[in-house]
């Protein structure tokens, strides 16, 4: 009893006290890491160039070791907002249903379906997309889009298939898991006592959707799909299938173009020189730090549900 | 009658509602019945002895198979499991047992949020911790590429399958006068084993499908490698160059090689599914 505290503690405990925390900052150090090791290969080329112009600038020819990463980040806004605006309202209905108005077993089911959707490899998607929707795209869906909707600038051009609105549509099809994932625990976590209070006092069960249950989970939903922004920017396989990868900029969804993630897939291999290779690594680091804070930005909406 | 009328237009309103929720269902499940329709039946006219077995026949060649892509993609989810399950579940466990703290929290929050990290950074990463040393693509590279991505997302899930072991358990074990090392290693760990193991397998599933990260870090190969420090083919890696070749029989060699790639993941996850029954938690 008058021994110190330290003594009485076993030597294991005293080593495990250690090893547990130890690798727990490892998790840190991996973080930092992936910062250095970007920054470190992206050195050779912002020293050249400044950040300034491998951000803004517009032409990017590796042979003259000039490069301007605009196109690549347009294009990298343009699908993953296409994707956000396609997947939203499909993964916000279908976590509804899923959570109020599904019987059981066919919420498991769903719900299942959704999982085996988000394990498929995003190559797998970039085949199906390359072989499937982008034919499609070309012989029916692009000349109906550009016949109605012709008089907006964002539906001009010929049907070439490849391009920013395919991207976008696989993009949409990857991050509605995500995104409906996230919604379903933003809305598991809603007291039963308000919806039950709604529909007491005569509401039918989407008015009590509309007027209880979204306003609740709003925070909640705008997270989530931030979230999916985030996985949609980053998304390198199946955009680079679909996308055409020509770094140019247009404002028609039906031309082809280039995002950041598929620049670095197609060129990081055959990188010639630390300029170029810096480049592509500067490039990588933007990446990441827009997705940490992105990520970062969603998970706090998401936690914040409760106080809106 | 003007209350009828009101009433009628907020059922049907709410029937409409409920109809476009279940169309959001349909769409959004469209596509997987699609793709896994597909790459079934596209994937099974491939499908033989000599497509899993072989090297990969030369453009014009028939013949050939995708043996050394399959091999290789298991070589690096193996090299990938030495380096990142030791990692993520070590960080995993941290967390759920002593991670209550400041030191816990950040640690936490660093998981999330590097869980959604581009896989192709980290390919860049692993790029310039290892290609750029060593001065040639290798399997090593790859192996990191995808280990790094494996742990924040195997920190979390361990960390959520160690707090399911109930705290009476832990209880117990102290009370009987266990240090807590013993503690946590032989009665929370065993435990919680099974989900632990779900969640590795899980994990594996993921970085098989992986093929940002590799591009630039494994490359390719068209023989057999065993070799940490050479280049290494990989099934996605084959898939993207067969999928975006001009030639028809390559193309065919993609679906061959998704279904091959989809059997592969679907196997470890359904693997995993059983582990997580089987355990106690």
């Amino acid at each position: 009893m008058l021994l110190p505290q330290t003594d009485r503690r076993h030597i294991g405990d005293r080593v495990f006290g250690i090893v547990l925390p130890v690798l727990g900052c490892a998790l840190l150090a991996v973080a930092l890491i992936i910062f250095f090791a970007c920054a470190k290969l992206a050195l050779p080329a912002i020293e050249k160039l400044g950040v300034l112009r491998l951000l803004t600038g517009s032409d990017w020819n590796p042979v003259e070791e000039s490069f301007g990463a605009l196109p690549f980040i347009y294009g990298t806004l343009v699908t993953s907002l296409v994707g956000i605006v396609l997947a939203l309202p499909i993964s916000v209905g279908l976590a509804l249903f899923l959570t109020e108005m599904a019987p059981r077993q066919v919420r498991v089911v769903v719900a299942m379906l959704v999982q085996i959707l988000a394990g498929i490899p995003s190559v797998v998607y970039g085949l199906w997309g390359l072989m499937v929707l982008v034919p499609l795209l070309r012989s029916t869906v692009e000349p109906a889009l550009g016949r109605w909707l012709g008089f907006l600038p964002l539906f001009r051009g010929p049907p070439i298939g490849l391009g920013y609105l395919a991207a976008g549509i696989i993009l949409a099809i990857m991050i509605l898991p995500t995104i409906a994932s996230v919604t379903v625990e933003v809305l598991r976590t809603m007291p039963q006592a308000l919806r039950e209070g709604a529909l007491a006092l005569g509401a039918t069960p989407w008015e009590a959707i509309r007027l209880v249950v979204l306003p609740y989970a709003r925070r909640g939903i705008f997270g989530a799909a931030i979230l999916g922004l985030g996985r949609a920017l980053g998304e390198t396989m199946a955009v680079t299938m679909v996308i055409g990868n020509q770094p140019e900029i247009h404002a028609s969804l039906f031309s082809p173009g280039y995002t950041l993630p598929s620049v670095i897939a197609n060129e990081f291999a055959e990188a010639t020189g630390a300029v170029h290779t810096g480049a592509l690594a500067a490039l990588a680091l933007a990446l990441f730090l827009v997705s940490l804070t992105l990520s970062g930005a969603a998970r706090v909406l998401i936690r914040s549900r409760r106080l809106r | 009658m003007k209350m009828r009328v009101h009433s009628a237009v907020r059922r049907v309103v709410n029937w409409g509602m409920t109809g476009l929720c279940l169309t959001a269902v349909l769409m959004a499940l469209m596509p997987l019945g699609s793709i896994l329709w597909l790459v079934v039946s596209k994937g099974a006219r491939s499908l033989s002895i000599s497509f899993l077995t072989e090297l990969p026949a030369a453009v014009g060649e028939s013949g050939g198979g995708v043996g050394n892509a399959i091999v290789g993609t298991l070589y690096l989810v193996v090299l990938a499991g030495l380096l990142g399950l030791p990692l993520g579940v070590g960080a995993g466990v941290y967390l759920a047992e002593r991670g209550a703290g400041r030191l816990g929290s950040a640690v936490r929050f660093t998981a999330e949020v590097l869980g959604s990290v581009p896989s192709i950074v980290v390919g860049v990463v692993a790029y310039g911790l290892v290609v750029a040393t060593m001065h040639r693509f290798s399997a090593l590279a790859g192996g990191l590429a995808l280990g790094i991505l494996m742990v924040p997302t195997l920190a979390r899930a361990t960390e959520e399958m160690v707090r399911l072991v109930p705290h009476t358990l832990r209880e117990a074990s102290l009370a009987l006068g266990v240090p807590a090392w013993r503690t946590t290693l032989s009665i929370v760990l065993r435990t919680a084993w099974g989900g632990i193991l779900n969640v590795a397998l899980l994990g594996i599933a993921r970085a098989a499908g992986e093929t940002a990260p590799l591009l630039f870090t494994s490359l390719n190969n068209q023989y057999w490698n065993f070799r940490p420090d050479q280049p290494t083919a990989s099934l996605t890696v084959q898939i993207f160059n067969y999928a975006i070749s001009p030639y028809e029989d390559w193309q065919r060699k993609a679906w061959g090689s998704a279904l091959v790639l989809l059997l592969l993941v679907g196997l470890l996850s359904l693997l995993a599914h059983f582990t997580r029954r089987r355990s106690a938690i």
